[in-house]
């Protein structure tokens, strides 16, 4: 499903001014463990967390993930912005938690309308 | 060949040889699970260097069939590998663990994505990982 319709469902706020036009998401992945991440999440997966240091955008690369959800009302800080805008990973917020955004994305990938 | 330094306790830094390295081997045309295969390791090599030791080494080197990934360290050196392969065993400290890391998932992971996997290292002096990716 495409990205951009994804964030829009899930009421997404885009933090990066990275363009997702053309982007797609397969599944998801939450977790809060990185090494968990980097063994377990699946290319192309939207990833839905609570840390928001800069190394997040490491294992995004590393697994080509399609973008980071930092969930709980987190903010992340500038200076990790400005990081993922020049690897080109977007990175959105929400003020849901963890678990009801993954609720509402297994829903929309499995077809439900929300 | 492409070699960088890792600096201890620099966690915001982390990661930057693998973006470097990905880079590369995406001009080159590698195929992605190979990729792929090959960051996870090193991005957990690396940040074992920067959890555990003052400095180290990232060696990244292509030949026709393979990748080599040496990263090497002046760090505390592990007393017990075996130990330090299970899964869940860790010895990060707390810091490091909130950001995330130190889940004894480390070498496991590069173990799993490596094709061959040499740890190296001595108590008090430092420790030196050598991974292997056929193509």
């Amino acid at each position: 499903m495409e990205l951009s319709k994804i964030s829009a469902k899930l009421a997404l706020k885009a933090v990066t001014a990275v363009d997702i036009t053309g982007l797609s998401v397969d599944t998801g992945y939450a977790g809060d463990l990185l090494s968990d991440v980097l063994a377990h999440a699946e290319p192309e997966s939207l990833w839905i967390t609570i840390q928001k240091h800069k190394n997040i955008l490491g294992v995004a690369a590393a697994k080509d993930l399609s973008a980071i959800v930092i969930s709980g009302g987190i903010v992340p800080e500038k200076d990790m912005l400005d990081a993922a805008q020049e690897r080109h990973i977007p990175v959105f917020t929400s003020k849901e938690s963890t678990f009801i955004l993954s609720g509402k994305l297994f829903l929309l990938l499995n077809e439900h309308d929300l | 060949m492409m070699e960088f330094d890792i600096q201890g306790g620099d966690f915001l830094n982390a990661g930057e040889s693998s973006g470097v390295i990905k880079e590369y081997m995406k001009r080159i045309g590698l195929p992605h699970p190979f990729i792929r295969r090959v960051l996870i390791a090193a991005y957990e090599a690396e940040l074992n260097v920067v959890a555990h030791a003052q400095k180290g080494t990232l060696h990244f080197t292509m030949e026709e069939q393979r990748v080599i990934i040496t990263v090497k360290d002046t760090g505390p050196g592990i007393p017990d590998v075996e130990r330090a392969m299970q899964k869940g065993f860790s010895t990060a400290s707390s810091e490091v663990r909130e950001m995330g890391f130190g889940a004894g998932m480390g070498l496991p992971n590069m173990k799993q994505n490596s094709d061959t996997l040499t740890i190296n290292t001595e108590v008090g002096k430092g420790t030196e990982v050598i991974m292997e990716f056929m193509l």
